[in-house]
């Protein structure tokens, strides 16, 4: 009737896991309950959870991000102090079954559930902005996108109270995977949480690429595209190019484990090296679906408060695209050690150290767009110079790495834990926290602090060299990665520094936290009235803060780069005589409905409740006709409506 | 104060359209555009989903660990009867959408018809085909071959099965709310659909049958 499932899949005898539990229940049930109270459902429902407005999802997803730092993080912090203490003879106090869950969960909450989703929702909230237009090409479908992304994040967090999460690492490399070796439900849930997910992604890809190439306002040609606009494209280019694959490797594992197949496993004539290239074929290109969204957001960030165009824009469209072609050949440099032999190691090495000449193009484009520039030290530019130089680093390392030889020596030591942390971190977080601070103002209308957002960043910067500087020390001395004790003293005091530095980064994080509750707080004093509270040089910030759904009023003219300095260069213009009236898609249920049977079919094939995963299969299949037969229709608003909203727009700004 | 006031002016101006420029662009493209267009893309990364079997299979198909192999396993002329089904069934679905886009209700009917009987008859000869296998023994946990053989085909036929099931949906909806602009861009999409499918059984013909039997 219930499968695997029974009491003992409750974590009552482990201390630590089960205050966690308790934590999130008790959590969880406090926020339902609070919503419950205050009566803020109807709400909810209404404006957020059925929502179709890119706007609206794009701030779900970098909620969901943000909250998901929290959880990655608290397991981050655990492993350090795991390892500031369990040396010599010492066991810390994480025994090994359960420091095997929290460093694989940490690198799949990282991933999955805090960098892509904070970067998803960036793209999705700026994107339709920057291209000038209402919405995304389809705006359901971007709903059911989001809502499979957090269902995703739920079983992964329901693993922490019922039953356990994986003990194979982020990518959960068979055999080790496979049922023969993990015979608990630990990679189940890792494995459907992330199918569920993927595929969300995956529609999230293919809506911003018909999006970006087909939706664009009139005269907004390629080249006249923002440099955020690009990096979305190639990035969810990516997305449409990858994620089949990571969903073709999770599914070969999956019938492994539900049917006795023979793709990975040890006998009966399968080949775990080829999961190994499987999953990397999807991983290096991976690494820049995260980390093109952020390069696009330094670019907007740089020329911004600098005050000048971008310099080389051209050259910063081609380094993009090489980047989204090159990183497809160079997989193979995350295991040289496979043995493929001199010749094919030397491909790949050539083709990731090729990888860098992009990456050092824009690189330069950004600091000479920063030379001579009138540059004001907000809070993004703080992250974007932090970056420049971190990244200058990470990326330095990383080129060593695809030397063979070197890798040799190095694979799987905490050197490569420094190198891949300092260019996520670096890069990637870095990013998405300017891009945060940056467009919060368009996302609701009012500044964040400022003071907070600089002490967060100082936290962020000092605590990351502080953790990662010990570790690639750590790596040359031999120590590798996923351990849950050591023996050599001497590795010791490297480990408390690297501690250190995660409390300092807890600083950064509170830091965060504070500066969202003092700003909301404060809000009517730093409402932004204008729109553009940054001089800001792409279309974004033509319109109001926050937007209206839909968007604009009328489509922009777009006829050069920069779209929105060009016009406050020509002067004001006329409003014109009457507005056109404008369909906007009406809130459906459809996403939000999808998501919950995805989450209970997920969880039935976890534990094995068969009836339970057809019904929840079969509920899914009937939301999908459903909403497929129903005609939803759009609401119009009138052109005299959009007349009103627009007077009313000017007014405020002419108040200020 | 004034300074900002003019600031603000300029940024309130925004959505005019200048003489200058308004020769320049076309804007957005059409419904019927974005649609077939997305549901290309969604294709495109349904194909790279095959490939990654595909390439799982080149990899295994010579670890039969001593049981069948495919040389004993599949039967050609079975196999053309199955293509046959397939292809023919792509080329009705062809008609049915010249119908449609001519509002020729009957012909549509009639090739729709002819497409799911064509369709169905292609999954029928695949069952039976892997009900044949499984009897002698030759399942998908008899070795990493069978595995990938049986995971390649059957999610080509997972997809044909998927498809039918769309048809039927698209047939009743054509039926109870006649050949409307979102009725045709859906059925757009289901032929291309359709025809995708072909592709990828013509690229599984090849490589995994005659190859396979050579």
């Amino acid at each position: 009737m219930l499968g695997k499932l029974s009491w003992a899949a409750i974590p009552f005898n482990e201390p630590i896991a089960m205050g966690a539990s308790i934590f999130i229940v008790v959590g969880m049930l406090g926020v339902l309950s609070l919503i419950t109270v205050k009566g803020w459902w109807p709400y909810l429902w209404r404006e957020w959870l059925t929502s179709v407005d890119h706007k609206r999802i794009g701030v779900m997803y970098v909620l969901l991000g943000l909250v998901l730092l929290l959880r990655g993080f608290t397991d981050a912090i655990m492993m350090r102090s795991q390892l500031a203490i369990a040396a010599g003879g010492a066991q810390g106090y994480l025994p090994p079954e359960h420091y095997d869950q929290i460093f694989s969960s940490h690198g799949t909450i990282m991933i999955f559930f805090m960098a892509m989703p904070f970067m998803v929702g960036l793209m999705n909230f700026v994107v339709p902005l920057q291209l000038g237009v209402r919405d995304v090409a389809f705006p359901v479908l971007n709903a059911v996108s989001f809502w499979l992304t957090a269902s995703g994040a739920l079983l992964v967090n329901v693993s922490l109270v019922v039953g356990e999460f994986a003990r194979t690492g982020w990518l959960a490399y068979p055999p080790l995977s496979e049922l023969q070796f993990s015979p608990g439900v630990g990679v189940d849930y890792y494995l459907w949480a992330l199918q569920i997910s993927g595929i969300g992604t995956l529609l999230a890809g293919i809506n911003m690429v018909t999006t970006i190439l087909k939706l664009r306002a009139p005269g907004m040609t390629y080249m006249r595209m923002p440099v955020f606009c690009w990096t979305a494209l190639c990035s969810s280019m990516l997305i449409v190019a990858a994620f089949p694959v990571l969903t073709a490797t999770f599914g070969m594992l999956l019938l492994d484990r539900y049917a006795g197949m023979h793709f990975f496993t040890n006998d009966g004539g399968g080949n775990f090296m080829m999961y190994i290239n499987l999953i990397w074929i999807w991983g290096h290109p991976e690494v820049y679906i995260l980390v093109l969204p952020a390069f696009g957001v330094y670019s907007e960030v740089i020329a911004t408060f600098s005050g000048k165009a971008l310099f080389g824009y051209r050259s910063m469209v081609m380094a993009t695209l090489a980047i989204c072609v090159l990183s497809f050949m160079v997989w193979l440099h995350h295991f040289f050690t496979m043995g493929a032999g001199a010749n094919v190691n030397a491909v790949f090495g050539i083709m990731s150290m090729v990888i860098a000449i992009p990456t050092g193009v824009k690189l330069f484009n950004w600091l000479f767009t920063l030379h001579r520039g009138r540059i004001r030290f907000e809070v993004p530019v703080l992250w974007a110079i932090g970056f420049m130089v971190t990244f200058a680093i990470g990326g330095m390392t990383g080129v060593l790495q695809a030397v063979p030889p070197a890798d040799f020596v190095l694979h799987n030591s905490l050197f490569l834990v420094a190198h891949f942390h300092n260019v996520i971190i670096g890069a990637v977080f870095f990013g998405a926290m300017a891009g945060y601070y940056y467009w919060f103002p368009k996302a609701f209308g009012f500044t964040l602090d400022r003071r907070l957002g600089a002490v967060s960043f100082w936290c962020w910067l000092i605590g990351f060299y502080l953790a990662f500087m010990p570790l690639y020390a750590l790596g040359l001395l031999g120590m590798t990665r996923r351990m849950q004790h050591y023996a050599d003293l001497r590795w010791q005091p490297y480990l408390i520094v690297a501690e250190l530095g995660a409390v300092v980064i807890l600083g950064g994080i509170i830091a965060t936290i504070a500066q969202l509750v003092v700003s909301i707080r404060t809000r009517e004093a730093r409402r932004d009235l204008t729109g553009d509270p940054w001089n800001g040089r792409t279309l974004e910030w033509s319109t109001s803060s926050p937007p209206p759904a839909y968007n604009f009023a009328v489509l922009p003219q777009v006829d050069s780069l920069d779209a929105f300095w060009a016009m406050k260069q020509r002067g004001p213009t006329a409003a014109p005589e009457r507005y056109e009236p404008i369909e906007v898609p009406r809130n459906s249920p459809n996403g939000f409905v999808t998501a919950f049977f995805a989450v209970i079919t997920g969880f039935a094939l976890i534990w094995h409740i068969w009836w339970m995963a057809i019904l929840g299969l079969a509920c899914a299949l009937g939301t999908l006709l459903v909403f497929g037969w129903v005609e939803r229709g759009e609401d119009e608003i009138s052109g005299e409506q959009l007349a009103q909203a627009e007077r009313a727009r000017l007014r405020q700004m002419g108040s200020t | 104060m004034s300074a900002q006031a003019g600031t603000a002016e300029l940024a309130g101006a925004v959505p005019t359209i200048p003489e200058s420029s308004a020769r320049s662009g076309r804007g957005p493209a059409p419904v019927r555009i974005v649609v077939a267009y997305g549901f290309w893309i969604f294709l495109l990364s349904d194909i790279i989903l095959f490939s990654a079997l595909f390439a799982a299979y080149a990899v295994l198909s010579a670890q039969t660990n001593g049981g069948p192999s495919g040389h004993e396993l599949f039967e050609l002329r079975h196999v053309a009867l199955e293509t046959l089904c397939l292809l023919f069934s792509s080329y009705a679905c062809g008609l049915g959408i010249l119908s449609i886009e001519h509002r020729r209700l009957r012909a549509f009917y009639i090739s729709f018809a002819l497409t799911f009987v064509l369709g169905a008859t292609f999954l029928g000869l695949e069952i039976t085909e892997f009900a044949g296998m499984l009897a002698r023994g030759a399942g998908p946990s008899r070795s990493a071959f069978l595995s990938a053989f049986f995971s390649l085909v059957g999610l080509h036929g997972a997809h044909v099965s998927a498809g039918l099931l769309w048809l039927t949906f698209m047939v009743a909806q054509t039926a109870v709310k006649g050949p409307r602009d979102f009725v045709r861009r859906r059925l757009l999409c289901f032929s291309l659909f359709w025809h995708a499918l072909d592709i990828i059984w013509v690229a599984l013909l090849t490589l995994v049958y005659l190859m396979g039997t050579r």
